[in-house]
């Protein structure tokens, strides 16, 4: 038995990918692919962390290697003591998976069917599987779906369905691969809400990867980074925005039109429109000093805050690495 | 021991998948029934062509109708088992494409077991029916001293057929995962090397005929054999013993294709396509 240092641990992750490209009749051109490139994170128990990056970063990589589905290239990684990897059919009683975009439940049958698969397949002790099935039920509102063949279920109906699949064995970790994509508003706000009780109930740790920001907003306070399979941030999601250096924009009208507002720096004006202007200012400071000092000099008649769009400010920090890189 | 706990684990987890191929299979009753009976009735066409060739000719390469029935219905019968069991392999290629191969690898299940109840369908039985009618009628209606070495041997080479197919469509599971569009590959070894064996080894080349002695050993499934019981020579010169070597060579076979499947779901996961 290893010492509990954190529930789930990587040091110096990689994987290394040999991708052949074909480059004329039977020439093939090698190339290798450094996927996830030195990653070291610890999650404790029962946290629930957002993963976040573009398209290819590797945040599909690091979950199907911390799910065992793919082995590291090098460096360490465990799940609650266990090398995912070389232990795959032991871990995957403790862990839960939810594919956003691939359902794992049966098509043609009832909702009910494929939950009583996952009983066998798990081997659920009864009375666990029917006191974990009736919470799942009442939690994610099913009830009136396990008889409904999966074919028949809307798309939110689904993935509330794959979420409780996933959590009938009791994992103590759940990992979601875009949960609420492609889901309604009041949908995601259901599976959100889900989560948020499953994690405070339970003690699951939930990794969450998504595209979706609100997602992250309303679940996570702690947020990782990851692109050209690098770690780029791991930190709380407020901290996000200073290390991104993002900025926020105070909107003011007035009474009519005048040359740009004189602000105290940082703060300047970005834009003016007849009698609307634009100040751009640190998000990690407070609007209060700077709409004080305007109210007080200027013929103000509304004023608005906009915060920083997060995809903007992942954006300025991919921009910025690169530009480390280049220099 | 442990192999033996993953063998039991496979089984177990294999009967449970199935049966939820057939239960999903039974929600379009009328699509079942009528895939049954055009399943059956394909396949009993296939040998009314052996049928109507034999209504020109009297013999195959010297063989008589009753003899090629007892190939072609230790074949098919074999053959069918196989297909039934795990004849929905060639559905691994487009799963890795569609990448719904992951899911099955977060299962405490073993994964060969998951793939081959894939798609599991008792249609399939419609070959194993109609190999069995074909075998029974040809048992009754060859002209055979048969001894009790020869009647044990009808059933030891159904199984050992059974066998060495269900290895062909693992080891071309396991090719698939090399190239994922393969199925084909797979295809014709299986489809083609059981359509092969209904055919008398005499009418074949000799090079054809070693090569699925020795390389690729489906002449086990019921040439070698069924020389010895219908008291025929063998195209290529084989041992008296070699008879009954289907049981070992079934086995060798089933290891092979396993290391070969382990081999190639290792690749997999280190390389992710």
């Amino acid at each position: 038995m290893e010492p509990e240092s954190g529930f789930i641990e990587l040091d110096g992750v990689e994987k290394v990918f040999e991708v052949r490209k074909k480059t004329g009749f039977m020439k093939r051109e090698r190339r290798q692919v450094r996927a996830v490139d030195s990653i070291s994170f610890r999650v404790e128990r029962g946290e629930m962390v957002g993963y976040i990056g573009p398209n290819g970063a590797g945040k599909s990589t690091t979950i199907k290697m911390l799910t065992g589905i793919l082995t590291p290239s090098a460096g360490r990684l465990r799940v609650a003591g266990i090398d995912p990897s070389r232990e795959r059919r032991r871990l995957a009683h403790r862990i839960g998976v939810v594919f956003g975009q691939r359902t794992t439940l049966w098509w043609d049958l009832p909702l009910l069917d494929s939950y009583r698969l996952m009983h066998r397949m798990y081997r659920i002790p009864d009375a666990r599987y029917r006191a974990n099935l009736d919470r799942l039920v009442e939690l994610l509102d099913l009830g009136d779906l396990l008889d409904v063949p999966v074919r028949q279920l809307s798309l939110g109906q689904r993935m509330r369905g794959d979420i409780a699949a996933a959590l009938l064995h009791d994992p103590e970790v759940l990992y979601l691969d875009e949960p609420t994509i492609g889901l309604d508003v009041v949908s995601k706000s259901k599976v959100r809400e889900f989560l948020r009780e499953v994690n405070a109930e339970r003690g699951t740790t939930v990794l969450l990867t998504t595209h979706d920001l609100q997602d992250i907003e309303q679940l996570c306070k702690r947020v990782m980074v990851i692109d050209h399979g690098r770690l780029m941030y791991d930190g709380p999601l407020a901290g996000l925005h200073e290390a991104g250096e993002s900025e926020r924009v105070l909107v003011v009208d007035l009474e009519r039109e005048l040359p740009p507002i004189e602000a105290p720096a940082p703060a300047r004006v970005v834009r003016v429109d007849g009698p609307r202007q634009w100040l751009a200012f640190p998000a990690g400071e407070s609007a209060a000093p700077l709409v004080a000092r305007i109210a007080a000099e200027y013929p103000l008649v509304d004023l608005s805050v906009r915060e920083p769009d997060i995809e903007a400010v992942i954006a300025k920090m991919y921009a910025e690495q690169t530009e480390r890189a280049i220099s | 021991m442990a192999e033996r706990g993953v063998l039991l684990e496979g089984v177990r987890a294999y009967r449970l998948i199935a049966g939820m191929w057939v239960r999903s299979s039974m929600a379009y009753r009328t699509s079942f029934v009528v895939t049954v009976f055009g399943n059956l009735t394909v396949t009993a066409l296939d040998f009314v062509g052996i049928l109507l060739m034999f209504s020109q000719v009297d013999s195959l390469g010297g063989w008589s109708l009753p003899e090629v029935a007892l190939l072609y219905g230790l074949s098919a019968t074999s053959f069918g088992i196989a297909d039934l069991v795990l004849g929905s392999m060639d559905v691994l290629g487009a799963r890795m494409r569609d990448g719904s191969f992951d899911t099955l690898l977060v299962r405490p299940v073993p994964v060969l077991a998951q793939v081959g109840a894939d798609r599991f369908a008792l249609r399939r039985l419609g070959r194993i029916t109609q190999g069995t009618v074909v075998l029974g009628w040809a048992l009754v209606s060859v002209d055979v001293d048969w001894s009790v070495l020869k009647v044990l041997l009808v059933p030891v080479m159904v199984v050992s057929g059974a066998a060495i197919f269900s290895a062909v469509f693992v080891a071309g599971a396991a090719f698939q995962i090399y190239a994922q569009d393969a199925a084909e590959v797979q295809n014709a070894f299986t489809y083609g090397g059981t359509t092969l064996l209904q055919y008398p080894p005499s009418v074949f080349g000799k090079d054809l005929v070693r090569g699925v002695t020795f390389m690729l050993p489906l002449a086990f499934v019921n040439w070698v054999p069924a020389v010895y019981v219908l008291g025929r020579p063998y195209p290529v010169g084989l041992p008296g013993w070699a008879a009954f070597a289907s049981p070992p060579v079934a086995v060798a076979c089933c290891v092979l294709a396993g290391l070969a499947w382990r081999t190639g779901l290792r690749s997999y996961r280190s390389t992710g396509s």
